[in-house]
């Protein structure tokens, strides 16, 4: 075996680490001197080489993209991918006793000041805290004074942002009580990490994480008000699209609870209930992963679409739990940072243990001038973490915009904190071959339940984007580490879980398929049934272009033919039907890519797949990392797509004949979806649990290939042509048809029995009769009130439809009018058709989807209707 | 003085509502002035669930929820209301100037003072503006004593605002109300709150109900009355002063208060959510009638 020469191999040089004595550095306490807990790591990655650990980082990329970990921010921004660096940063013990200790202690001290302030007051009373501070706060709610909960305990679930000063000390810079983000992401860290190094991991004690996730399972558990033992615990998101949609998705299926939108929930009887396909099941605790306010419109913010109306009251009525209630968002103050340490010494008799570097709320008339007169050393914040806005340095500012903020701040000062700067701690980011000191914030979780905290043993680590630039942003994803808390005694390896972090399998139960699921599984069906059916056709028209058959000019109504199918099928009016077809019939190239690429153009090749991907984000945590890979593929595809159709609209402005510059590639790409369609095909046929979601999945295929198969045969043999072989012989390959035609018939291909074949013949998989029997398996089985013997109206439809397949003579069907080579018989059983499939699919939505009445606000802040008083 | 007020709000639906959240703040809570001696709010359909409570203003607020499929939705509340001679108009003659009154309150940690600061700050319908604030300080003017201020403020909107029904809905912005002068009630409470609070004063938005007499000789018509609105300032060691800017006068005997809260949005006669039902129509009546005269 040959080896490496030791020449090539880098070697770790510590003196090439910029260890700087500003800040704290974690890994070294001064040039070329390491911290001792950092040795073992540094050895074994001298032991591995750079080689080696660029290796690792590619592996660690390979898994986190495998497992579709991305983050966003909302809005139009795309989900982006997450970003984790090789090297994780350490915590010996002793930092993190200290860390524990101050966690739990704040932890404890916002609980009892959050019930102070929607309690008694006594904070404002006693002068501890100027009643303004809290009025003027957005996450104020009023709604929720004296609403109760379990115990008197009001935060569950918190997080805080902690930095280092220079002396070592740590800083509390942010407190996050509405739905902290972060866990999921720190879990998903370890994971890959763990997988990435794993004898590393092993043999370096690091606290697991596995039993933070259980403590946080049973405590949930306990926090029902009824139900201690079976409490039904949903994890309630805004859904695919908004922020950190991945994590929820994630910790759901992690943690095995039904993952919820507002809509899948309602209120009755002062209850929550679930609805699913077995009706309402009642819910006893709801783990909320969206700010506060927007959880119910009713009481709450009233231009929420997000939330549960009613959900306040079900609470008060002590019917349901909710973590952490909407009261909490409160806590998410930095003006209360400078009330912190007299708030300790009120409620616990004690000095507090984290501090914040100093801060200053606007809101108070000597502080705000304190802050307007020191603008270029301090940073402004808003005293809310609001989206997308990041501190203000002061320092950085030139006159004109120094001014504009004094006006801002006097304007609304109870909205600003001035704050100095924390000098944060810096950790070594593996990049290019070599290690840069970064700038780092750490994020730590806890959990409080019967009156014990529990901190999170280990966090969310987040690097700044460069060593030059130290922003790192409240809502960037940006660059992030996983978080190894050290043991200091390796007895206690004992007691930890096996090295594998996923917990036993919690399935998700029976009978808790949101009808919403449902819906969404049935559209992905739909989709992909649709996107595979575009795919072949334009792959058999690609084909037809790039090389054409000879005997052209008897083959040219055959390619019309197949032409007007497109338009037909993907609805894309006037294409090459209506008005401008002739020449778009002639020079069929762009209008073709425009059906395959153009994302925005509805029916399109791009515009389904797209729809796709957004069913499949819906129902993210019922899918499999397979299934999810095979999606990647989708998406890498969409985007080489976009690409090319940018390239494409420009060639084509100037060149009249592209086509082979761009249809062979396009070919080629129509190749490989062909191929993860069937990869997709076969993963959900195979490895999926068949449940009820996975039968409205197929339910949804089965649907949609029915209705391609009935326009694809309607748009081309409904006419009758002069030479129909060629137009035959294409529609086979298209439906994959033509090694069974060929094994079967063995004969030139004609119209009858290729009719047989396509529709009648229910041992062909992309017949039509064999679709229409097998929805009529599923439909039957699926779940419904069993109140009524007769048979429900999907039912009777595809009896219906089925039936006309059936006792269709191929023969009578084939025949074309003497004087107008029109196939009567044919085209009305396919319009017949054509008119059954769309009402069973209503029908379906009728039966298991109609959740949809949309919530509407009776009085108004939007409307003119309202009761005006005189 | 005791009166009878039937307060009747009733939705008629295009389609069937299946299932309706509702929130009610109908029910008139006591105060220094009256006593709420009886209240009764009937509901039909008859909601599954109805429960009542105190908000954080300390007004009552009614919760319900329809679930049976329904087509209209009829909410009748009948109160019993007894009026105590009020104590204010003596008090109008001495007060502190405005500005002693503003510095106390920064500082203000009693249970009344604590109470009066939930209403300085902005909210959501009334929002801060200069021209809002230099309108209030032609009133308000270096060391005058504040209901004195507060009285000419009160008669400027008065003078200068048109009452014009079709001129303002529910959310009119306040600037429009000022550009235009022209609003009813509500917008003319919201503008001297606004007014008020952008000087860093304490004030609150009243809802309740105003007793409108027959003109001599003629029978008082049923369901002629209409909810009333007006606001109401905090001054140190005597409390809460009403003023009503739509009539120009300080709020006596024939006014019934139901709730306060900052503004309109937490006072809400009814609102809720519905889920079907369509377009709908309103139709809102209400009655003020004297029972007796002590």
């Amino acid at each position: 075996m040959p080896t490496i020469p030791a020449s090539t191999v880098p070697v770790w040089n510590l003196s090439d680490y910029p260890c700087q004595r500003v800040h704290f550095d974690e890994m070294c306490s001064e040039p070329g001197q390491t911290r001792p807990h950092w040795q073992h790591l540094l050895d074994a990655l001298q032991r591995m080489g750079w080689a080696e650990l660029q290796n690792r980082q590619r592996e660690s990329r390979r898994l986190l993209r495998e497992s579709g970990v991305t983050y966003s921010t909302g809005g139009d921004e795309a989900e982006r991918p997450w970003q984790l660096d090789t090297i994780p940063l350490l915590m010996s013990s002793s930092d993190w006793l200290n860390i524990e200790r101050g966690i739990a202690q704040r932890v404890e001290l916002l609980n009892l000041l959050l019930k102070d302030i929607y309690g008694r007051g006594e904070v404002f009373r006693k002068n501890l805290l100027p009643p303004e501070l809290i009025y003027a706060h957005a996450g104020f709610q009023r709604a929720c004074v004296s609403v109760p909960a379990p115990g008197g305990q009001h935060l569950h679930f918190y997080a805080a942002d902690l930095t280092r000063a220079p002396n070592g000390d740590f800083y509390v810079v942010g407190d996050r009580t509405q739905a902290p983000p972060g866990a999921g992401y720190a879990l998903e860290n370890r994971i890959v990490l763990s997988r990435v190094l794993p004898s590393l991991f092993r043999d370096t004690q690091v606290h697991r994480l596995a039993l933070f996730f259980r403590s946080l399972r049973q405590s949930l558990q306990h926090l029902s008000w009824r139900r201690h033992d079976d409490a039904r615990i949903v994890m309630l998101t805004r859904g695919a699209g908004t922020p950190n949609y991945f994590e929820h998705a994630y910790l759901a299926k992690y943690l095995g609870y039904t993952l919820v939108q507002g809509a899948d929930l309602t209120v009755r009887d002062g209850r929550v209930w679930l609805k699913t396909l077995d009706g309402l099941q009642p819910v006893d605790v709801i783990f909320s992963c969206m700010p506060g306010h927007l959880s119910d419109p009713l009481e709450l913010d009233p231009t929420s679409a997000y939330g549960v109306s009613g959900l306040l009251q079900a609470v008060r009525l002590r019917q349901v739990t909710l973590i952490n209630p909407p009261s909490s968002g409160v806590l998410e103050n930095r003006g209360l940072l400078q009330f912190m340490p007299a708030l300790a010494k009120h409620f616990l008799g004690e000095e507090l243990r984290l501090l914040s570097p100093p801060t200053l709320w606007c809101g108070q008339r000597k502080e705000c001038e304190h802050v307007l007169a020191n603008l270029d050393k301090l940073l402004i914040k808003t005293v809310t973490p609001m989206s997308g806005e990041s501190a203000i340095r002061g320092w950085t500012l030139n006159a004109i915009e120094k001014e504009t903020l004094r006006q801002r701040i006097l304007s609304r000062p109870e909205l600003y904190v001035g704050q100095e700067q924390a000098k944060r701690s810096l950790a070594p980011v593996f990049v290019e071959n070599r290690l840069e000191a970064r700038q780092l914030v750490l994020r730590t979780f806890a959990l409080y339940a019967d009156s014990d905290v529990q901190v999170m043993p280990g966090g969310l680590t987040r690097v700044a984007p460069s060593s030059e630039q130290p922003v790192i942003s409240e809502q960037d994803g940006g660059l992030t580490k996983d978080t190894w808390i050290l043991a200091s005694e390796p007895e206690n390896r004992a007691t930890l879980l096996p090295a594998n972090d996923m917990p036993s399998n919690f399935s998700i139960g029976r009978g808790e398929l949101p009808s919403r699921v449902a819906e969404n599984l049935f559209w992905l069906g739909r989709y992909a049934e649709r996107g595979e059916g575009i795919t072949r056709l334009l792959r058999a028209l690609l084909r037809y272009l790039t090389e054409p058959p000879e005997e052209l000019e008897h083959t040219a109504n055959s390619l019309y033919s197949l032409l007007r199918a497109v338009t037909a099928l993907t609805e894309t009016y006037p294409g090459f039907i209506g008005d401008g077809s002739p020449e778009r019939l002639q020079a069929p190239e762009a209008e073709l890519m425009s059906v395959f690429l153009d994302a925005k153009r509805p029916g399109s090749l791009a515009y389904n797949l797209n729809g796709l991907l957004f069913a499949a984000r819906a129902v993210r945590e019922r899918l499999s990392p397979d299934i999810w890979r095979v999606f990647n593929e989708v998406e890498d595809n969409l985007a080489d797509l976009s690409q090319r159709q940018a390239k494409f609209s420009g060639l084509h402005s100037f060149f009249t004949d592209t086509s082979t510059d761009i249809l062979y590639p396009a070919l080629d790409t129509l190749n490989t979806l062909v191929t993860v369609f069937a990869a997709f095909n076969g993963l959900s046929q195979e490895n999926m649990t068949q449940g009820q979601g996975w039968k409205f999945l197929i339910v949804g295929r089965r649907l949609e290939r029915a209705q391609l198969t009935t326009h694809l045969l309607r748009a081309t043999l409904c006419q009758q042509l002069p030479y129909e072989s060629l137009l035959l012989e294409q529609l086979l390959l298209i439906c994959d048809s033509l090694m069974t035609y060929r094994s079967r018939y063995r004969s030139q291909i004609s119209i009858t029995p290729v009719l047989d074949l396509l529709l009648q013949d229910e041992t062909n998989p992309r017949a039509l009769s064999f679709q229409l029997e097998r929805l009529q398996h599923y439909i039957t089985n699926l779940p419904r009130d069993n109140l009524f013997a007769y048979k429900s109206q999907e039912e009777r439809l595809l009896l219906e439809a089925l039936t006309q397949v059936r006792l269709a003579d191929p023969q009578a069907l084939a025949e074309a009018d003497e004087n107008t080579q029109f196939r009567a018989k044919l085209d009305q059983l396919l319009v017949r058709l054509d008119r059954l499939l769309p009402a069973i699919s209503d029908a379906l939505t009728n039966s298991y989807f109609s959740h949809t009445d949309t919530p509407r606000q009776l009085v108004p802040y939007d409307s003119e209707n309202a009761e005006v008083e005189a | 003085m005791i009166y009878r007020i039937t307060h009747t709000t009733h939705y008629n639906y295009q389609d069937h509502v299946g299932l309706c959240h509702n929130l009610a703040c109908l029910r008139p809570r006591n105060t220094s002035m009256q006593i709420c001696k009886n209240n009764h709010i009937a509901i039909e359909p008859t909601p599954t669930l109805q429960t009542q409570r105190q908000d954080f203003f300390g007004n009552w607020v009614d919760y319900f929820a329809v679930q049976q499929p329904h087509k209209s939705l009829e909410i009748i509340s009948v109160s019993e209301i007894q009026i105590n001679a009020p104590e204010v108009l003596s008090l109008l003659t001495f007060s502190p100037v405005w500005e002693s009154v503003r510095d106390q309150l920064d500082q203000d940690t009693s249970n009344a003072g604590l109470e009066a600061r939930r209403y300085r700050l902005r909210s959501p319908f009334i929002e801060f503006h200069p021209e809002l604030r230099d309108y209030a300080l032609l009133s308000f003017t270096p060391q005058r004593p504040i209901l004195d201020a507060m009285r000419e403020l009160m008669s400027r909107i008065f003078k200068e605002f048109k009452y014009d029904p079709n001129s303002t809905t529910i959310v009119t912005p306040l600037t429009d109300v000022f550009a235009n002068r022209r609003g009813v009630c509500q917008d003319f409470a919201h503008l001297a709150i606004a007014c008020v609070r952008s000087l860093g004063l304490a004030a609150r938005y009243v809802s309740g109900y105003l007793e409108t007499l027959p003109p001599p000789g003629q029978v008082k018509l049923r369901g002629v009355d209409a909810s009333h609105a007006w606001f109401s300032i905090y001054v140190p060691e005597q409390g809460w002063i009403d003023f009503d800017p739509t009539n120009n006068q300080i709020p006596a005997h024939q006014y019934i208060t139901t709730a306060w809260g900052r503004d309109y949005g937490d006072v809400t006669p009814l609102k809720g959510i519905v889920f079907g039902g369509g377009t709908h129509t309103l139709m809102v009546a209400v009655d003020v009638e004297r029972l007796e005269t002590e």
